[in-house]
């Protein structure tokens, strides 16, 4: 009674066992895609976090859920599989979709005011500040000689 | 008085911007492909899947691309105006049905009715892709040396027909 109730529980054991080297089997498989090759997986991450994702605006292609961000992943993967440079998929997607989908716009004649604007209008705001300020300076009469003793006295008597 | 005058004409410039850009959609990218020749593809038809077209037998006619789906809801918003378009215009109005199944396109066109001259089917998207397409429908007017003329990215209106697409074909002599 006691040898067949072990048998039993054994047998549980090694069904139990079996079904969970299954089921991670079964996991390791899905997980495959990714697990086959990080470094690339590393690089379609990086080459789609700077493209815009045209469908939902404010994302970049590597978060969005949108089907187009999906094809588009696919895409950046299957150019890196084939050997294409990172710039090679950029100028790709420029081709197709406009210089709005890079996030990091390039520096070229129309872009200047773009990525030189904050840094003039800094610049031209301290110019216009520190001119300002300094009229404002040479604006104000110097203190009658009589005043600045009647302060003086005030200030070291301690006492109105 | 005057110091007043300085803080005011800066607040119109800036209200003079956000006003244009209020009235701007964000949504529309204007496409890179405008004035370039059609991207190359083959495609299989819609009705035929055996068959396979590309751009090179639209060669010398002017002709419009629609990218519509079955499961694009404003693509049934605009439909009417291209089954009006194709019983009183003369142009080729070639349909891409993007990233759907056969089945579901043929039983669309057979209920709203099917306009196109010529109807393609890019399944897995990449045509798409090729030409830009971001939100379905989208419209393009080819030359007769196939060079893309014009975009028009979702429903068309019948005011964009009117004022964009018809004098659009006109001036392309078609």
């Amino acid at each position: 009674m006691g040898s067949l109730r072990s048998l039993a529980a054994g047998l549980a054991a090694v069904l139990l066992s079996t079904l969970l080297v299954l089921h991670t089997l079964a996991l390791a498989q899905t997980a495959l895609p990714l697990a086959e090759d990080p470094v690339l997986e590393e690089r379609v991450k990086r080459i789609s976090n700077d493209l815009r994702c045209l469908v939902c605006q404010n994302e970049t292609i590597a978060v969005s859920s949108a089907d187009l961000a999906v094809d588009l992943r696919r895409q950046v993967r299957e150019q890196l599989r084939a050997g294409r440079s990172d710039d090679e998929i950029r100028a790709y997607m420029v081709a197709r979709y406009g210089e709005f989908v890079l996030y990091r716009p390039p520096f070229k004649p129309t872009t200047v005011l773009l990525w030189l604007g904050p840094f003039a209008l800094l610049l031209g705001g301290g110019a216009l500040l520190y001119y300002l300020l300094r009229q404002r300076a040479a604006a104000r009469p110097p203190l009658p000689e009589a005043e600045r003793d009647r302060a003086r006295a005030l200030l070291k008597d301690g006492s109105p | 008085m005057k110091r007043y005058l300085i803080p005011l004409a800066l607040f119109l410039v800036l209200a003079g911007f956000l006003a244009v850009g209020l009235q701007r959609d964000p949504r529309l990218v204007p496409s890179p492909l405008i004035g370039k020749p059609v991207p190359v593809f083959s495609a299989p038809r819609l009705d035929q899947p055996q068959t396979v077209v590309t751009p090179a037998e639209l060669r010398g006619q002017v002709w419009v691309l629609n990218v519509w789906a079955s499961w694009c809801v404003p693509c049934r918003i605009e439909h009417p105006l291209w089954v009006d378009f194709a019983k009183t215009q003369k142009v080729a109005l070639v349909g891409l049905n993007y990233k759907d199944k056969r089945d579901d396109a043929l039983a669309w066109l057979q209920r709203y009715g099917d306009p196109y001259r010529l109807s393609l089917a890019d399944n897995g998207g990449q045509i798409g892709i090729d030409w830009g397409v971001y939100g379905v429908p989208e419209t393009f007017i080819v030359d007769r040396e196939g060079v893309i003329r014009h975009k028009h990215i979702g429903p068309v209106t019948p005011e964009a027909m009117r004022d964009d697409i018809l004098p659009m074909l006109r001036k392309l002599g078609a």
